[in-house]
């Protein structure tokens, strides 16, 4: 096990550095130019030239390329073209909101979801399946900014329950940290609900099916007990792929998220980033991103020796 | 007590009961009342106002930095960190002195040399300044409280240079940080305003923090605009930056914010509904919205093709695209200067007025030799104005008989496309679209869109002797009189030429709650004189 993770983390390197070629031959074949929106709308061409000089921006394709490989491998992510702060204190400052985002819904996602889905699939063709399916495809259909902005509506306008955006860190408190993710987080997770859900709900049907559930049928053993004990465990290996494939999903998600709700997270510095071609934090933030999900998906690799012993490395 | 502040306590109650460390600490009322909470047109991404010249840049740093003069409502440039100056008879020789206990936000008294720095630093990144800049003979320190300028010819609006509005504004910095290349940002953010920038609780695209500056000495006079006594009432300044304007309009009927600087039009309506909202006129230069043309190549490059534009636009479909019914948020504007001004005029105006005519416009356009090659039109998606103006001008053309390219993209690719003079089908463009502030239109002091210098003109390059004629005119001007006969010049020979296609005159509204009172209607927000209750 403990050489199949080693290979695993090692593998991340090439992985990791495909992903750097791509994002920085991506950029640099992108039209936009950080030197016009800098210089501003009053700016004549020359003053935008000497600014693209300054940044470094005329110089050729391999140059600009091994310069920030160089920074790389020396843990340097480089400098914001507009802040003028290092790339690595960026992230740093955003990347608490957007982790506690993503994990208050990822909790709120699999509580919900995945008792939703069991009950679905035990009253399978009832009201109770029917309305939970009604609900995943809703989930699925309303986009997150309009669940989000509903939510705000309801709650934060006219319940006056809950505040309409920003984010209080959690070293200010539970509950300022909390009563701030509460509405994103529900807005986040919708979708994510509605997918887990139904994957739990048809993965519950293939394995209620099986002999060895009649089985325990057969010796008395009680509904909650087969349902969560014997078929739920056996049903957790896909369930499990798609919870950890919705993490791309959350990342994904958040951005709107964010923008909805104010928060300071990454998904809006990468969305501000991209819109002003801030190039050292897109490649930064995007690498990030990569990271985190081949380190996702190494996690749900291990977790399947969890819930299926038949599982070796 | 609201009703979320009624529940957090019963939470906290409960927590306490429970666990003892769940409740959020609470702001004391005071404390909330000396916070104003503000929400920007834009992001601050950087802060730096020589370097980057946008105007959020520019609004947090007029409260960070001071300056030498300052425009107030009527564009009077009245002294501001100088005490006063003296004009030599042959008007050349300029001598200047600084008002005594002016000092930087590290304690630093402000001297004559570090003005000197900031001057030059500023003078290569301004038009005005770069006018100064040609003409300069020497700017040297007096003493520590005196600065001298010695031109090689008079430059009657040197007050109007350091005091202006427009980006960018002479701002003073100390000597060690103002000795940066303009062209390079700076690192560090001191000035002698009446506001420090926390620069540790700044989170680009989230948030900025300002604090009053204790050792800021405001003038006698009352407040108006960049001039007279800038006192500040409240303790912080924290802007939140909320992408989201539907965000923005929740947070502020929450009262999560205290003032939104530019609302969006259509959800004014709403804001006005709510009673401890109060919404008004921001800016009463508001907008010139600008349609502009590659005058290097064709279909543009003939003037007759230009002529035609205006003779078929409509200002009013432009106007009520960008911002709907509310016939008070525009006017029609036949020429280029901003209405309400001593300077304004309609002067050769009269190809925009009256009835649109399509069909004189397409013989016009046949004169001019316009055979059908593609318009290639840039219309930057991400900023509504543009958009609103790129989907009229795309159906204007076609009525025209034009074949539109119609190239939807975002502002950061306009703005580096629209500095190419490759023809359009070789990465160029033909027309893209943008505004003006109308404080950058009151004059032809800063104002480089209707600069008509070819290659050192502004984006699509016009060529006019005419204009350029009248431009130095009006800077030559002695008096009122004869800057308002400059202007009329320029004002009938850019639209003869057709510099650019002004789409009519906007304003925008600002909103804030009923406890927030000196709000002053300007070009920028200021933060002055703004007492929260």
């Amino acid at each position: 096990m403990f050489a199949y993770v080693v290979r695993r983390v090692l593998a991340t390197i090439p992985v990791m550095a495909v992903v750097a070629l791509f994002v920085f031959s991506l950029l640099y074949i992108a039209p936009g130019d950080p030197a016009a929106v800098i210089a501003g709308d009053q700016a004549t061409p020359e003053d935008v030239e000497r600014i693209r000089q300054s940044l470094g921006l005329d110089r050729p394709y391999l140059v600009r390329f091994g310069a920030w490989v160089f920074d790389i491998l020396r843990g340097d992510l480089g400098v914001s073209i507009f802040t003028n702060l290092p790339v690595v204190t960026m992230i740093k400052q955003r990347i608490e909101p957007t982790l506690s985002l993503m994990l208050v819904t990822l909790i709120l996602a699999v509580s919900i979801a995945i008792p939703m889905g069991v009950v679905a699939a035990w009253k399978v063709g009832t009201w109770i399946d029917r309305s939970v399916m009604g609900f995943a495809v809703l989930g699925f259909s309303v986009p997150v900014f309009v669940v989000g902005y509903l939510l705000a509506y309801v709650f934060a306008l006219e319940l006056d329950w809950l505040p309409v955006q920003g984010y209080t860190s959690f070293s200010e408190g539970l509950w300022p940290w909390f009563e701030n993710l509460i509405l994103p987080a529900i807005a986040l997770g919708s979708v994510y609900i509605a997918l887990i859900a139904r994957i739990t709900r048809a993965t519950m049907l293939e394995v209620l099916q099986q002999d060895y559930i009649r089985t325990a049928r057969a010796k008395g053993a009680g509904q909650t007990s087969i349902l969560f004990l014997h078929a739920l465990k056996n049903a957790a290996v896909p369930i499990v792929t798609v919870i950890g494939i919705g993490i791309a999903l959350l990342i994904g998600g958040a951005v709107v998220t964010e923008s909805v709700f104010a928060i300071p997270g990454l998904g809006r510095l990468t969305v501000d980033a991209i819109l002003r071609r801030d190039y050292p934090v897109i490649q930064g933030v995007v690498l990030l991103f990569s990271f985190v999900y081949v380190l996702v998906n190494l996690a749900i690799d291990l977790l399947y020796t969890l819930f299926d012993p038949r599982i070796r490395y | 007590m609201d009703r979320r502040t009624f529940l957090k306590a019963g939470v906290g109650a409960a927590a306490i009961g429970g666990s003892g460390g769940m409740s959020a600490p609470a702001l004391s009322q005071g404390a909330a009342a000396r916070t104003l909470r503000f929400v920007p047109q834009a992001n601050l991404a950087n802060f730096d106002p020589i370097w980057g010249t946008q105007y959020v840049v520019r609004n947090a740093s007029a409260m960070v930095w001071d300056t030498l003069y300052g425009v107030d409502d009527k564009l009077e440039p009245k002294p501001q960190m100088v005490e006063g100056d003296e004009v030599s008879s042959d008007g050349l020789t300029w001598t200047f002195k600084l008002r005594a206990g002016l000092k930087f936000h590290d304690n630093e008294p402000v001297l004559a040399k570090d003005v000197i720095a900031s001057i030059t630093r500023w003078m290569p990144r301004d038009p005005m300044g770069q006018m100064i800049r040609a003409q300069l003979n020497a700017m040297t320190a007096v003493d520590d409280r005196t600065f001298r300028i010695v031109l090689k010819s008079p430059y009657p609006k040197m007050r109007f240079a350091f005091g202006k509005t427009n980006t960018p504004i002479c701002f003073i910095m100390p000597e060690r940080i103002a000795r940066t290349d303009p062209f390079q940002q700076i690192g560090e953010y001191v000035g002698s305003g009446p506001m420090r920038f926390l620069r540790d609780e700044w989170v680009p695209g989230a948030k900025a923090v300002f604090q009053k500056f204790d050792g800021y000495v405001p003038r006698s006079e009352a407040a108006n605009w960049l001039s007279g006594g800038k006192r500040i009432n409240v303790d912080r300044v924290e802007w939140v930056v909320m992408p989201d304007p539907a965000t923005a309009s929740a947070a502020l009927q929450n009262g999560e914010v205290d003032w939104w600087e530019n609302p969006l039009s259509d959800l004014i309506p709403v804001m006005r509904r709510n009673r401890n909202i109060r919404v008004d006129i921001a800016d009463p230069l508001g907008n010139v919205g600008a349609f502009r043309m590659n005058h290097l190549h064709a279909p543009f490059n003939s003037q007759k093709v230009r002529q035609a534009i205006l003779m078929a636009m409509s200002q009013e479909d432009y106007m009520r695209a960008i911002v709907g019914s509310d016939d008070a948020l525009w006017k029609p504007l036949p020429g280029f200067f901003t209405p309400g001004t001593p300077g304004y005029t309609e002067e050769g105006g009269d190809i925009l007025k009256g009835p649109r005519n399509i069909d004189a416009a397409k013989r016009l356009l046949a004169e001019g030799g316009y055979s059908g090659q593609p318009v290639t039109c840039l219309v930057a998606q991400d900023q509504p104005p543009l958009k609103a103006m790129g989907d009229v001008t795309a159906d204007l053309l076609k009525r025209l008989g034009m074949n539109v390219d119609f190239v939807a993209t975002d502002w950061g690719t306009v703005g580096q496309r629209r500095a190419m003079k490759n023809p359009p089908n070789q990465g160029g463009w033909a027309m893209f679209h943008t505004w003006h502030a109308g404080a950058d239109c009151v004059n032809p002091a800063s104002y480089n869109a209707l600069r008509a210098n070819g290659d050192g003109a502004w984006f699509g390059w016009p060529s006019n002797q005419a204009v350029e004629a009248g431009v130095a005119e009006w800077f030559a001007a002695p008096d009122a009189a004869s800057e308002r006969a400059a202007m009329a010049k320029i004002n009938r020979a850019a639209m003869d030429y057709v510099v650019y296609a002004p789409t009519g005159f906007f304003l925008g509204y600002t909103a804030w709650r009923s406890n927030v009172s000196g709000i002053q209607k300007g070009p920028l927000p200021f933060f002055w004189n703004v007492t929260k209750a």
